[in-house]
């Protein structure tokens, strides 16, 4: 089955410089992906890329159509929720709000008003906090309330951007643990970009480490702990 | 100093007329503060488009035979499209850049949108029909049914603008456009027609405030300028990102000015524009968000 998801040497610039120099990667249906890699390898800009937020030549396949210069609202009509570097969250909008935007592409009420059931099934403090403004939350309920809000949408490929970034080892368990219960209770396809290599390769089933903007090292999530290289350098033993 | 000669009857005739002028500044207000909103642009040819729009109401009405409250709708459907066309075409190229090249270029709709005034309709005065004629009397003081009528509208206006922005799918998107243009187009929106909606809904609300005072100071091109001039006022005062504050703004200022001028002889006529802005800095100096500006709560 073709993948859903397929890069082939994508190349993509701001400006006069050059972020990817040549990443091929492919998710398949219902696998958790994890992206890796240092500061500035291209880890955003890999997401960004596929989103459409940034330009890029090379080719991208995304659920059988050729979608390398799809903007970012077509993506998000074709099934693609992007949680992005920062949240993405609507500060002055309410927790409430915030959530139904996740819904915004959709048409069947009834689904919305049953996904949105659901999101608040998995996040249950959305609901007593839903009037306030989604400022007012902790970090780490921002990034619930930014993943809660992506599944709203009903994704067919949810892209997460540095999930744990400044929240507490506990919250960040508590996050991934979400993760994979979507994965594995209703098949969720996840490509997740995360410093945290140890919980990354946890959760995911394949992995790619960039570096300079291109793919060094690629495989199973089992294979990648036993790495040497891997284990050196974003492991840390 | 004040005028001792005090009749309740005047009081509240001056009243009414003061809030129905305040009314007018505060649509024109909140057509400020709603583009401001979407698309940080100070648009200082807010008042132009409204005087404009308002020339189209009064060609459907004197040239066409069109009645008043069909004209009044319609006008507002075209400004819509008036409104947004000239953000897609004008201010499109120019979007979320250089302050000052935005005024510049709203300065220069201004210029544009004056002259083509005086070239379709030509500099001279138009007598323009209201919608409300003749006087109420209540308590044995007689009421104009165009204050109270330019009131009501203005408020209706309000409050649909307030539905529609806290209720709707596209109201929400709006907002979210407003807020974070990056994270509204990752959920899809499209960023780019919400900003010309904004337009769109500021030159409706400013044909509302043209069509409503027009019977009043009567219909020539430089109309809305000394209005311009309030209703700018009032969206600084209320805090020009709040739409209550623009709508409380200009109804506080159309109040104040008018009350003003009648029961403090030597304000009169001509000092009531200074005097009221003299209020204003020292609202501002009070409180430099505005009355009614934001606080942002925020929590990192």
């Amino acid at each position: 089955m073709a993948p859903l998801l397929e890069l082939r040497g994508v190349q993509a610039r701001y400006g006069p410089i050059v972020a990817l120099h040549d990443v091929s990667l492919t998710v398949g249906e219902g696998e958790v992906v994890a992206l890796l890699g240092a500061n500035g390898a291209g880890k955003t800009t890999t997401l960004r890329a596929i989103s459409g937020l940034v330009a890029k030549t090379g080719e991208v396949v995304y659920a059988g159509s050729d979608v390398r210069r799809a903007s970012p609202e077509r993506m998000a009509r074709l099934g693609l929720a992007h949680v992005p570097e920062g949240r993405g969250l609507f500060p002055e909008l309410t927790v409430w709000e915030n959530l139904r935007m996740g819904a915004y592409v959709r048409r069947d009420r009834g689904g919305v008003k049953a996904d949105l059931e659901r999101a608040v099934q998995h996040f249950p403090w959305i609901l007593e906090r839903r009037h306030q403004h989604a400022a007012t939350l902790s970090g780490g309920e921002q990034q619930m309330l930014a993943v809660a809000r992506a599944l709203v949408a009903r994704p067919k490929l949810l892209m997460l951007d540095e999930p744990s970034l400044g929240l507490a080892p506990l919250v960040t368990q508590e996050l991934f643990r979400v993760v994979h219960e979507l994965n594995e209770q209703e098949g969720l396809t996840v490509l997740v970009v995360e410093q945290n290599a140890q919980i990354a390769l946890t959760v995911s089933h394949r992995a790619y480490v960039l570096e300079v903007g291109r793919v060094a090292v690629e495989g199973s999530s089992a294979e990648l702990r036993e790495h040497e290289g891997v284990r050196r350098s974003y492991l840390g033993y | 100093m004040l005028t001792l000669a005090f009749s309740s009857s005047h009081f509240f005739q001056t009243v009414a007329f003061g809030l129905a002028i305040g009314a007018v500044y505060a649509s024109l207000a909140l057509a400020i503060v709603l583009i401001y909103r979407t698309t940080h642009v100070v648009n200082f040819a807010q008042g132009e488009m409204a005087t404009f729009t308002t020339y189209i109401a009064w060609t459907l009405t004197a040239n066409h035979g069109w009645s008043f409250w069909p004209a009044f709708f319609a006008t507002i459907a075209i400004a819509f499209v008036l409104g947004a066309a000239t953000e897609r075409v004008i201010i499109r190229p120019f979007e979320r850049g250089d302050p000052l090249t935005l005024i510049l270029v709203t300065i220069a709709l201004f210029v544009i949108f004056n002259g083509l005034i005086q070239w379709i309709w030509g500099p001279d005065q138009k007598f323009f029909p209201g919608a409300f004629s003749g006087t109420f009397t209540i308590r044995g003081v007689t009421i104009a049914h165009q204050d109270v009528g330019v009131v009501a509208v203005t408020l209706a206006t309000v409050v649909v603008l307030w539905l529609f922005f806290r209720f709707t799918k596209m109201g929400l998107a709006m907002r979210a456009a407003a807020i974070a243009p990056v994270a509204s187009r990752l959920m899809g929106v499209r960023v780019g027609w919400m900003y010309a909606a904004g337009w769109g809904f500021a030159a409706s609300l400013g044909a509302v405030s043209g069509m409503m005072v027009a019977p009043v100071v009567q219909l020539n091109p430089s109309m809305m300028q000394s209005i311009l001039v309030y209703s700018f006022a009032a969206a600084v005062f209320g805090g020009i990102e709040s739409p209550l504050g623009a709508v409380v703004g200009g109804l506080a200022l159309g109040l104040l000015t008018t009350l003003l001028g009648a029961y403090v002889s030597w304000i009169g006529v001509d000092l009531q524009l200074p005097v009221a802005f003299t209020v204003l800095i020292a609202v501002l100096l009070i409180r430099p968000a505005g009355l009614l500006g934001r606080h942002v709560v925020k929590r990192v």
